[in-house]
């Protein structure tokens, strides 16, 4: 069995799917694998905040009945698990913060709902920076992942734990949440595959808010395969959204291809600039060569606002903070601080004290380009300098289908490096940004290694259409052996 | 093309307003480390008036989605209990919290 269980760690979706339905094992045998495995690495990597350990016999021995039954479908009784931000019912969802600490959500999240409901199992819930503000998970109240790969590094964030989880073998696949680059970035530093699929694709009914108009659910997988998968059961228009779009979904799956001809991709010379580390930069330039081999057409794009995009993130997601995380007001759910007097003085206290600092920050920054005499210089600026941004694309894809670019301009950096100095944190999204800003699909594909340590390639796609990334992704992968790259963590003594 | 380096200088005066309207009790400490780096993520963000965008339309959302309806079908509610399991302090079907009235906002 542990020769087997072994194998497991690095197996995708796809590989399960078939140990499932040839009875070779069961979801349960997978299941207490999968358990295995976290008690094994878990005490390093610290990707789970929760371990739903009841929870997940309960689901496989149930995916073991439907799948005995003679039901099929690509997810069932595959383990998983959820970013800390995605309601579970009666399972706790801390959001990586003091202030949610305690927190059982009376409701699933769409996207959990329909996990469950095609058989998926719960392994847990997964460390994030809190209230997803952040690209290191350094930022959690429930303390700090370590990246696979280099565990003095961070794994990236804000869904650090998604992606650490993944790349450590802990769970089949996860979801993450993007609203600027925390489902992309954070594969690309653990070197998995990342997806954040187009504004309005996928439901976030139960998806705790950061910032409305940018917040997107998706997949961190092994394989572009595993990616579509999952996307095809959490896509789609859920009446509890009413930010969910009306859009066919396709089946994913049936559209990748190997061959790349006809395809057009994109270089835009805005991505290819100073602060980019130069193995990153090797790498995605040699992935985008890569690409041409496989019969794509490399057309030169031009996004001139792509270095305005990291500002205008930095004035519209902060004022969407400032709104959304007005409820934590230590009535309704969550911490109350015991220290006030009266009622504002409650409310004061319970938000210094629960809420950690970068979360302040943005409350604060996002209150003053709110505030009277500021909205028109700094808001609504923003605004109009998004519209640019996102004409920029479009524009740009009417002479290509896909665009390719690093995903962060760095690999891992080490855990502390850069905590004392916000604006240098924020410049590891600089490349995810944009796309967040349009509301277009993005996936970060491994490509290759910088100082040993996993780079990403990041494929842009117009729109819903998150086919043509996948395909574009996929036949990349198929071409290349980096997604097969596993780090070397050895269980412990114990485990 | 880039403007001269731009300073946005806080008063500590300045936060202490924005920290009672974002209700968020900050220590003095606190709000001169804040003062500090409120300066320089609004300077950073400052770039932006190096734009002209006086002809351009905002974008507050990407989706070309307006006034969705929900169905007018009547369903269940939460339960009273679900809704107030999480409360920090709860007293019959109600959230307890301090006396709201008598303030100047």
């Amino acid at each position: 069995m542990r020769h087997e269980i072994q194998a497991l760690e690095g197996a995708t979706v796809g590989a399960l799917r078939q140990l499932l339905d040839a009875r070779e094992l069961s979801s349960v045998e997978l299941t207490e694998a999968y358990l295995e495995r976290i008690a094994a690495v878990d005490d390093r990597v610290r990707s789970f905040v929760t371990v739903t350990r009841n929870t997940a016999l309960e689901q496989a021995t149930d995916a073991d009945r439907r799948i005995a039954s003679g039901e099929a479908g690509p997810l069932l009784g595959v383990p998983m698990a959820l970013k800390d931000l995605l309601s579970t019912a009666g399972i706790v969802t801390t959001c990586g913060s003091r202030i949610l600490q305690g927190y059982h959500p009376p409701y699933d999240a769409t996207v959990y709902a329909r996990l469950r409901d095609v058989g998926a199992v719960l392994l847990g819930k997964l460390n994030m920076d809190e209230f997803a503000m952040g690209s290191s998970t350094e930022n959690s109240a429930l303390g700090i992942t370590a990246n696979p790969w280099d565990l003095a590094t961070v794994p990236g964030g804000s869904s650090g734990g998604s992606a650490a989880a993944v790349a450590a073998g802990e769970a089949a696949f996860t979801l993450g949440s993007d609203t600027g680059g925390s489902v992309r970035q954070p594969a690309s530093l653990c070197g998995v595959v990342g997806l954040k699929p187009t504004y309005g694709r996928v439901s976030r009914f139960g998806l705790i808010a950061f910032a409305s108009s940018l917040d997107q659910i998706g997949p961190l997988t092994r394989t572009v395969e595993d990616a579509a998968l999952v996307l095809s059961v959490i896509a789609g228009q859920d009446p509890l959204d009413a930010t969910s779009a009306p859009v066919d979904v396709p089946g994913y799956l049936a559209l990748l291809g190997e061959d790349l001809r006809g395809l057009r991709v994109g270089v835009p010379a805005e991505y290819f600039v100073e602060g980019t580390e130069p193995g990153v930069e090797a790498a995605v330039r040699e992935g985008i060569a890569q690409l041409e081999r496989l019969g794509a057409e490399l057309v030169d794009v031009s996004l001139p606002s792509t270095g305005y995009a990291l500002s205008t993130y930095y004035i519209i997601a902060p004022a969407e903070v400032s709104s959304n995380l007005s409820r934590y007001d230590g009535v309704k759910y969550g911490y109350r601080s015991t220290d006030g007097e009266d009622l504002i003085e409650t409310y004061l206290s319970t938000r210094d004290q629960g809420f950690g600092a970068e979360v302040k920050r943005r409350i604060m920054v996002g209150t003053y380009a709110l505030s009277s005499g500021y909205y028109d210089a700094y808001y609504l600026k923003a605004q109009k300098v998004r519209t640019l941004i996102k004409a920029e694309f479009d524009a740009a894809f009417e002479r290509c289908d896909v665009i390719a670019s690093p995903t962060s301009p760095s690999v891992a950096f080490k855990i502390g490096s850069r905590t004392a100095d916000p604006l240098a944190m924020y410049l590891s999204d600089v490349f995810t940004i944009p796309a967040s800003m349009a509301g277009i699909p993005a996936v970060s594909v491994p490509c290759g290694f910088s100082d040993g340590l996993p780079v990403g390639m990041q494929l842009i796609g117009r729109a819903f259409d998150e086919a043509t990334i996948l395909r574009a992704a996929h036949a990349y992968e198929r071409s290349t052996e980096w997604h097969t790259r596993r780090p070397e963590l050895v269980p412990s003594a114990g485990g | 093309m880039r403007q001269e380096e731009v300073t946005v200088e806080l008063t500590l005066e300045d936060v202490r307003h924005i920290a009672t309207l974002a209700r968020i009790g900050l220590t003095t400490q606190e709000m001169e480390t804040m003062r500090g780096q409120l300066g320089d993520i609004l300077a950073h963000v400052s770039q932006l008036n190096e734009l002209d965008t006086e002809a351009i339309p905002p974008t507050a959302q990407v989706l070309a989605l307006q006034d969705v309806l929900t169905a007018d079908e009547p369903r269940l509610s939460y339960p009273v209990d679900a809704m107030l399991a999480n409360a920090p302090e709860r007293e019959g079907n109600y959230f307890r919290t301090k006396a709201v009235l008598g303030y100047e906002t």
